[in-house]
């Protein structure tokens, strides 16, 4: 069972449907017991970072999240959330991933960084299985995850930016699988089926 | 680099599509989810819905749809048409859509861009402008056009970008309806003023008319309705076209 965590700062309908064509079973919840029980769990998020790391306390998932040894995908802002700090509002995060997230500079690019891109894979991963590289995903971020050793795949948006990362149990993406075609649902069933 | 989107737009009235030509004479062009399931089959990067249904049953018509939608399609979308207040964009975007489009409620309200993009990111609220030239001068429209307003074209879609709208949704009245192009001239000025997308809306007729807005007023999204509802052209050759033309789609 895949626990998808709804704790009001994200689009678990989108995600939901796509856990729909796939056929997996999966319960949409902010309950710890729930998502201490689970096979998997996908944290997606939409929004803005205060209230989201906010909403997170209210359903009092912070610790959990940090210490869980499941694998865990973040989406997008639930990628943002695993890292250590957000430059949007200044926000202590998750922690998981020790680097902190940027502005674009929208002084050499339109901000947000809104549409389909390619994601240039530099590190092999488990979520790319059987995905070309350079394929093209959907993005709508403002903040952005820089490159480090974490990163698994990279995106150019007047910089070089991490549009995946992993570390132990922990996977992230910057863009919205559940939102790109195909190929997104792609990568969603390599994170239920092998990672 | 961040590819160029062409989005299907689709108008709305009780579940069907519905075109009019400079915002009036509607006619039928079919379901909305068989049209958006076909869209998203054909490569489509992105879809609109302008819903214009004017009953007390909007609401919850409007949600099933959506909903429906979502169901069916990956790639995102978004809705407009008579959202006014924070808990229907909740309600939309609950309901599996990705943005919502502003148009009458920010001109007769400002301060819902701030709220909205607070709330739900600025990613997910585009602000929707309508203009058209009024005695040498770009008018701000409201109401599906049927109104003018005292505002000014650039300087209210810059109040927009600055109130926290995402992304601006162009349509010239002028143009729309007529397939004589985009309104370049607008848009070339509106893309070097502001620094979130601009999607442009209104004239397209001509494979090229899309080339002309991307290459010469640079936006990053061209949006049209009738040209795909009838087949007058498909997403899948316009985008080769446009690849073949060194334009950087998404194929």
């Amino acid at each position: 069972m895949i626990a998808l965590i709804d704790y009001g700062a994200g689009n678990t309908a989108s995600v939901a449907n796509a856990l729909n064509e796939l056929n997996v079973e999966y319960k949409i919840t902010k309950r710890e017991l729930d998502i201490t029980s689970a096979d998997k769990i996908i944290f997606p998020g939409v929004g803005e970072a205060t209230y989201a790391v906010k909403q997170l306390h209210f359903a009092n998932l912070f610790n959990l999240l940090r210490i869980i040894k499941k694998p865990l995908l973040g989406i997008c802002l639930g990628m943002q959330m695993l890292c250590e700090k957000s430059k949007e509002g200044d926000v202590a995060c998750l922690g998981i991933f020790p680097e902190s997230t940027e502005l674009f500079n929208k002084k050499n690019v339109n901000v947000p960084h809104m549409g389909w891109n390619k994601v240039d894979i530099i590190k092999e991963s488990k979520l790319f299985l059987d995905i070309d590289n350079n394929e093209q995903f959907y993005f709508a971020n403002s903040y952005y995850v820089p490159k480090s050793e974490h990163t698994t795949g990279t995106t150019l948006h007047d910089i070089e930016f991490a549009a995946s990362i992993e570390k132990d149990n922990f996977y992230g993406v910057q863009f919205h699988p559940e939102k790109s075609g195909v190929v997104g649902i792609k990568l969603l069933k390599n994170f239920i089926e092998r990672c | 680099m961040v590819s160029k989107r062409i989005i299907p737009c689709l108008d709305v009235k009780e579940g069907r599509v519905v075109k009019g030509t400079n915002f009036v004479n509607l006619r039928d062009a079919g379901s909305a989810i068989e049209l958006a399931e076909r869209y998203y089959h054909e490569g489509a990067d992105e879809l609109v819905f302008l819903d214009i249904t004017a009953s007390i049953e909007k609401r919850k018509t409007l949600l099933e749809l959506v909903e429906k939608v979502a169901e069916v399609i990956r790639i995102p979308f978004t809705v407009g048409g008579g959202i006014s207040e924070l808990k229907d964009i909740e309600a939309l975007l609950r309901s599996g859509a990705d943005k919502v489009s502003l148009n009458t409620s920010i001109v007769k309200n400002p301060e819902i861009i701030t709220n909205a993009s607070k709330q739900f990111g600025s990613q997910a609220i585009v602000a929707a402008i309508d203009v058209k030239r009024v005695s040498n001068e770009f008018k701000i429209f409201i109401k599906g056009g049927s109104e003018e307003t005292e505002l000014e074209g650039f300087s209210w879609c810059k109040k927009a970008e600055e109130l926290g709208a995402g992304e601006i949704l162009l349509t010239s009245m002028d143009k729309d309806g007529t397939k004589s192009g985009f309104d370049l001239e607008f848009l070339s000025k509106l893309t070097d003023m502001v620094s979130i997308p601009v999607i442009a809306s209104g004239g397209a007729g001509t494979m090229d008319d899309f080339y002309d807005a991307f290459h010469n007023a640079n936006v990053d999204a061209c949006l049209a309705a009738s040209l795909f509802h009838y087949n007058e052209l498909t997403i899948n050759e316009l985008k080769e076209y446009l690849n073949n033309k060194g334009i950087n789609v998404r194929l």
